[in-house]
């Protein structure tokens, strides 16, 4: 079967002063339908603008230099602004970090629910509310007939986030691009929020592009992931394949680095230094030829310095990883 | 055991390894009348808080937004007005301090904020910003102060030549590590970190959870360290208190919080946070709580947990618990603590 969603060999630039500063280089991968494709990395890795790509929303100053994005077998680069218009909320659809400031403060949420069935589904107002009604109670959210008059402020971080996720899913999308839904909420709403996209995934099949940074919520949700570094995927795979053996020492990095919660009696070593990776993330424009990676490499080698970084290599079956040395230098 | 309890039984003035004593510490805000002539409205962001923090070691404050996390520490800090209660900080009622005692005095607890980006004058070079405490609280002559901002600087990990430097040439871990530096300037016994690396990658987060240990480490300093991050929470701190709305509900050491704990709530935060896996799908379907926590404004009588526990009883409604020391150490505020059974947190079923 054709995957929903196709990305390949994307690259995008940012428009410098003079020249082209690359954001996002050679990006590929597919999501199938049901299935759930997470994006990993630290801030200024080019997720986010990965997610905007797709949806053609990038900001003015950044090209899309080359590649390809399929959604559903439509190419969306070569859209025209009003098939455009007609895939966006109703082919694909994309929930946004912060729902406070995506919601429109000066409509209620049944209106902003409802917007998106009457412009893709052509319904009178008096159903698209009706609808919407539909829509919060299947995201759970109580009292359903009173909230849909409600505005954004009257309601709380959870319930906006789901208010999000009823008017993404309202027109029954192929795709659901989700960028980092969790970070602005606590963490048993976070946990609550994750069930809920699951299970709305196992009803409407939908395709899933996860953004996240937590890669808790991977090993939970997703089929696959793609860890990308400094705008280069560095190491991708099916997502248990690489929660348990993750081979590129960046992506091993960050599994150390987070402090992770141990219940019941455990040994009392839980003080000692947190794993780090010393420095940061290159800026723009300062990243070369050679592995990004580089400077923050614990395991670097003459071969790395010596040669630009290297394509994915398929490791196997379900993983692929972009590094000289991933061999050696194995767990 | 009975070292434990006399420490319990001990009034106001603390033991001498106490540096902080927060008595019942009450913060209400004013929130508007109900109606026009109705009964005025209170919001109990903080209500009866009483901890008390070790000398060198760190007090972690657990719970949702909405819980008084922050409102604790910055009365603590004396940024907001406590409506009651006591904060014995070093032997003296820091509650009472007024004008340049309490001035004077702040040199001695300090506070790095979430945020970075908006803790630090973006007008202001980072050697300023550094200095800026030592100048109001007149430590020092000038070049001392130059000596010490450069010093500081090399503390928390960054070159000489930041000081010439404006907030925003820096990335966000390198602004909270100048808030830090900033915070350590006045040599204080205690620092409060709210949510302190909540805003940082988790690359950066692990570079400032190390850098606060060894400056613990090497200068004895204590820490309240506030987040909702419990893994964060589990590896930084000694002691921790799970707050809600307003009240701690459970106080315990951080070895026994997260093997036995008591409190409901604290299986619903234990329960999202577990790590994935078969023991995590168990205690999300057992414990995890639904819903959002209700309004601070006015809270009914009895448990404030009772509207979205999954164990309430008639009477947790209509009885507030108190924060009961069943075994020393390990404080709890349930009224069924005696009866609910915890759950079991080993893989092995």
């Amino acid at each position: 079967m054709a995957p929903v969603l196709s990305v390949q060999n994307l690259t995008v630039s940012m428009k410098g002063d003079n020249s082209l500063v690359p954001v996002l280089e050679n990006l590929s991968f597919d999501v199938a339908q049901g299935k759930t494709m997470a994006l990993v990395g630290e801030s200024g890795c080019g997720k986010s603008m990965t997610a905007l790509a797709i949806m053609r929303l990038l900001p003015e100053n950044f090209i899309i230099i080359s590649g390809s994005i399929t959604l559903d077998g439509e190419d969306v680069l070569a859209a025209a602004p009003a098939k455009l218009r007609g895939l966006r909320g109703n082919k694909m659809s994309m929930i946004f970090q912060e729902p406070m400031t995506a919601l429109n403060p000066l409509y209620t949420v049944g209106d902003q629910i409802g917007e998106v069935l009457r412009q893709h589904r052509k319904l009178s107002r008096r159903d698209a509310t009706e609808q919407a009604v539909n829509f919060l109670k299947a995201v759970q959210i109580p009292a359903a007939e009173r909230r849909v008059h409600a505005y954004p402020h009257q309601l709380s971080g959870g319930m906006r986030q789901r208010v999000m996720i009823a008017m993404a899913l309202a027109c029954r999308p192929k795709l659901l691009i989700a960028d980092e839904p969790t970070t602005a909420l606590d963490v048993t709403v976070q946990a609550q929020i994750f069930d809920l996209l699951s299970q709305l995934q196992d009803e409407t099949e939908t395709a899933i592009v996860l953004i996240t940074h937590d890669l808790g919520a991977v090993a939970e949700l997703a089929d696959d992931v793609a860890v990308l570094y400094a705008g280069r995927c560095i190491e991708q795979g099916a997502s248990r394949e690489i929660i348990s053996h993750a081979r590129h020492p960046y992506t091993r990095g960050l599994m150390a680095c987070v402090p992770h919660l141990q219940l019941g009696p455990v040994a009392s070593n839980t003080h000692g230094e947190l794993a780090e990776i010393p420095g940061m993330v290159p800026p723009l424009g300062a990243r070369g030829s050679d592995c990004a990676f580089l400077p923050r490499c614990a395991f670097a080698g003459e071969v790395c310095r010596s040669h630009p970084q290297p394509p994915l290599d398929r490791v196997d079956a379900s993983a692929a990883v972009s590094c000289w040395r991933h061999q050696e230098i194995a767990p | 055991m009975s070292d434990g309890m006399s420490e319990f039984a001990q009034p106001v003035k603390a033991a001498p390894d106490t540096l902080l004593d927060v008595n019942d510490l009450v913060v209400h805000f004013p929130a508007g009348r109900r109606g026009m002539f109705g009964p005025s409205s209170k919001i109990h962001a903080v209500d009866g808080v009483s901890f008390r923090v070790r000398r060198g070691t760190t007090f972690g404050i657990v719970g949702e937004s909405g819980s008084g996390k922050s409102t604790t520490a910055q009365a603590v800090m004396r940024l907001i007005p406590a409506t009651s209660g006591q904060i014995v900080f070093g032997g003296d009622n820091i509650a009472d301090f007024r004008g340049e005692r309490l001035r004077l005095a702040r040199s001695k607890f300090q506070i790095v904020f979430q945020d970075p980006f908006s803790a630090l004058n973006p007008r202001r070079r980072a050697g300023e910003l550094i200095r800026e405490p030592l100048d109001l609280l007149g430590i020092g002559s000038p070049k001392e102060r130059e000596a010490r901002v450069r010093q500081l600087l090399e503390e928390v990990g960054l070159p000489p030549q930041a000081a010439d430097l404006f907030p925003h040439q820096f990335s966000g871990g390198q602004r909270q590590r100048l808030c830090i530096a900033r915070a350590m300037a006045p040599e204080p016994d205690l620092i409060v970190c709210d949510e302190a690396v909540s805003a940082l990658d988790v690359a950066i987060q692990a570079q400032i959870l190390n850098l606060l240990k060894k400056l613990q480490r090497e200068r004895g300093l204590t820490y309240i360290f506030i987040s909702h991050d419990l893994g964060v929470i589990q590896h930084f701190c000694d002691d921790i208190a799970v707050m809600y709305l307003g009240k701690i509900v459970e106080q315990a050491p951080a070895s026994v919080l997260f093997s036995a704990s008591r409190h409901p709530y604290s299986w619903s935060l234990i329960a999202a946070a577990a790590p994935p896996g078969p023991l995590r799908d168990r205690l999300k379907q057992q414990y995890l709580v639904k819903g959002d926590p209700p309004s601070p404004v006015d809270p009914p009588p009895g448990c404030r947990f009772a509207q979205r526990c999954p164990f309430v009883s008639e009477r947790c409604r209509v009885e507030l618990p108190i924060l009961d020391a069943t075994v020393p150490d390990h404080q709890v505020a349930c009224c069924r603590s005696g009866e609910l059974e915890p759950p079991r947190l080993t893989e092995t079923a």
